[in-house]
């Protein structure tokens, strides 16, 4: 069957886009049940956007949780082997509570996992994919990139408290320069750090220059050799929608190394998120790297605001008493036009129609033309 | 068609003073100034568009983006937590977030603190890092008669002058944190209008550097 493609939403165009494009990789489809054991996501609470897990009892009477993420299973089921490395894909509901909200949604979710055996190759390889997921959703769009551990080694150069750590990362993140400074200031710190700290929080930009600026101001060979490995993983990416942002920070008990995020014109909250996890996996006991990222295709709606001006292309009136036969004759010859048609007795009070029809006999007879 | 940039002003002395700043920064828009009660504003020469909005509403119509960018009270950032990037202290509209209560005032430490407040998260953030138990109620307005009335042991709320807590007999006994306005931004529509963003924070903080 043909499908027609102005018939689907906007989020189900994209999935059929990005099941193509993660197949053309070598990604392999990860299929998973609705359910896993509650144990299994408590254990890992943190990792999970919203702590609120839907549970319900099982027959045997185990605990068990209508799945709030796809990732945390991919990793439980890797099983991997010396130097292997495993690429797969998903597109799965998950039941969460937004930000923002009391109540449990189901957001479709479509991404990628990298695991295994990590190089630079491979991480660039994951966000070029990302860079091509957004492309395959809307031609506006950005993809902002940042590495935590560039951000942690500033921090940690710094010489302050943990507590006084966890404050600036959330600074950062808000790109409160003016906070930042006070706190730095209260606490008596102007090292070459604190300019370094400064340069992190204001940049924003494509990646050559911000790097460059920050190398221009760093004296730390450490802090020099991550810019370097940032620079590599991202010579072989098209720049011009890239920017680097030191304020994208995910947990960083859970990621380290290169963190992204996804932004469509149009859209106010990032529509793609992801990062390197190794921490996570760590938690869970094994020892291999793992980058990946989630696409929120629940949001692309935002991306269709101009409601549609019909609801319908024509409406054939007819009456209890007409020839069922010729009624029938004519909305298929009318459907072959490749129009949308419905018979109605009665037009309803809000139905937008472009044509309306009367059968009268055997033909149908145009009574009113709003296209 | 230029991209519009669209700026949410809270209503009232605080946004009035604020425009005055973009105005400065080059975003201006004269049709504001008329004395109407229209609530939005634009500008199509300097791609700028102003809505006059309920003070602790700014921080939602820009997270959500239908702002780009606002100007919004650090208690609002404090309570509500919007998922926005803080650019710059506008270092006005400066107060603070204390706590108040009757002059005679002792804190009974066998049972729950009663607080009576409009910011609830505030309230409840600095009492559990301080590790007391509170009990608290949530008001909307005349915070301060809580405390007469004996409704609450204290009151959290914000002191600018302290003009009010006098003619009420109360004083504050800490502040928890001090205020000021802020400007705040879309994370996306950082990344998407970032050209007009960046040359109006930096015509703002050197405006605000100059007021030292």
């Amino acid at each position: 069957m043909q499908i027609n493609n102005t018939l689907l939403q906007n989020g189900e165009k994209a999935v059929f886009a990005l099941r193509a494009l993660y197949n053309s990789y070598g990604y392999a489809q990860y299929k998973m049940s609705k359910f896993e054991e509650y144990d299994f996501y408590a254990k890992n609470k943190d990792f999970l956007i919203s702590e609120n897990i839907i549970t319900f009892t099982d027959i045997g009477g185990k605990l068990l949780a209508l799945k709030p993420d796809v990732t945390l299973s991919i990793v439980k089921n890797a099983n991997l082997s010396e130097n292997e490395v495993k690429k797969v894909y998903y597109n799965e509901n998950v039941y969460r509570v937004k930000r923002g909200d009391n109540s449990f949604k189901e957001i479709m979710q479509t991404g990628l996992e990298c695991i295994g055996s990590i190089d630079n190759f491979l991480i660039a390889e994951v966000l070029e994919l990302a860079l091509k997921s957004l492309a395959a959703i809307s031609e506006g769009f950005i993809l902002e990139v940042s590495d935590q551990s560039i951000v942690l080694r500033v921090l940690d150069l710094l010489e302050v408290s943990d507590n006084t750590k966890t404050t600036l990362i959330k600074l950062i993140s808000e790109k409160n320069a003016d906070e930042i400074n006070g706190i730095l200031t209260a606490q008596n710190k102007c090292s070459k750090a604190c300019e370094v700290l400064n340069a992190l929080v204001k940049s924003y930009g494509e990646p050559k220059q911000v790097l460059e600026n920050l190398k221009n101001l760093s004296d730390d060979a450490v802090l020099n050799d991550l810019i370097d490995n940032l620079a590599d993983v991202l010579s072989s990416l098209p720049s011009d929608k890239i920017r680097l942002d030191f304020s994208e920070i995910n947990d960083v008990n859970y990621y380290n190394g290169i963190v992204f995020k996804g932004f469509i014109n149009g859209i106010p909250t990032s529509v793609l998120s992801g990062g390197r996890y190794d921490p996570l996996i760590k938690k869970m006991g094994a020892e291999f790297s793992a980058i990946g990222f989630a696409v929120y295709l629940d949001l692309l709606s935002e991306l269709s605001k101009e409601p549609e001006k019909f609801d319908i292309d024509a409406v054939v009136l007819y009456d209890e008493n007409c020839d069922y036969t010729a009624l029938n004759e004519q909305l298929n010859a009318l459907r072959q036009t490749g129009i949308s048609v419905s018979a109605l007795k009665i037009i309803p009070k809000r139905l937008k129609y472009k044509k309306l029809y009367k059968l009268s006999g055997k033909e149908v007879e145009l009574i009113e033309d709003n296209a | 068609m230029k991209t519009m940039l669209n700026v949410a002003l809270p209503k009232g002395r605080l946004g009035e003073k604020v425009y005055n700043m973009f105005e400065k920064a080059g975003f201006d828009c004269p049709s504001i100034k008329e004395n109407n009660r229209k609530l939005i504003f634009e500008n199509e020469e300097c791609a700028v568009r102003y809505f006059w909005v309920k003070p602790s509403d700014v921080a939602i119509y820009v997270e959500r983006g239908a702002a780009d960018i606002g100007v919004a009270g650090k208690d609002i950032l404090l309570e509500y937590t919007p998922d926005v990037y803080e650019l710059l202290d506008l270092k006005t509209g400066i107060c603070r977030m204390a706590v108040a209560a009757k002059k005679d005032f002792r804190d009974n430490l066998q049972r729950p603190l009663k607080v009576a407040t409009k910011f609830t998260n505030i309230a409840k953030n600095y009492y559990t890092s301080v590790g007391r138990d509170i009990d608290i109620i949530h008001l909307n307005g005349s915070i301060e008669i809580a405390p007469i009335l004996n409704l609450s042991d204290v009151i959290v709320d914000i002191v600018e002058t302290g003009t009010t807590l006098k003619e009420n007999n109360l004083e504050v006994f800490e502040t928890i944190v001090p205020i000021s306005a802020r400007l705040i931004c879309n994370k996306s529509s950082f990344k998407f209008k970032n050209e007009p963003i960046e040359k109006l924070l930096k015509s703002l903080a050197s405006q605000v550097a100059q007021e030292k």
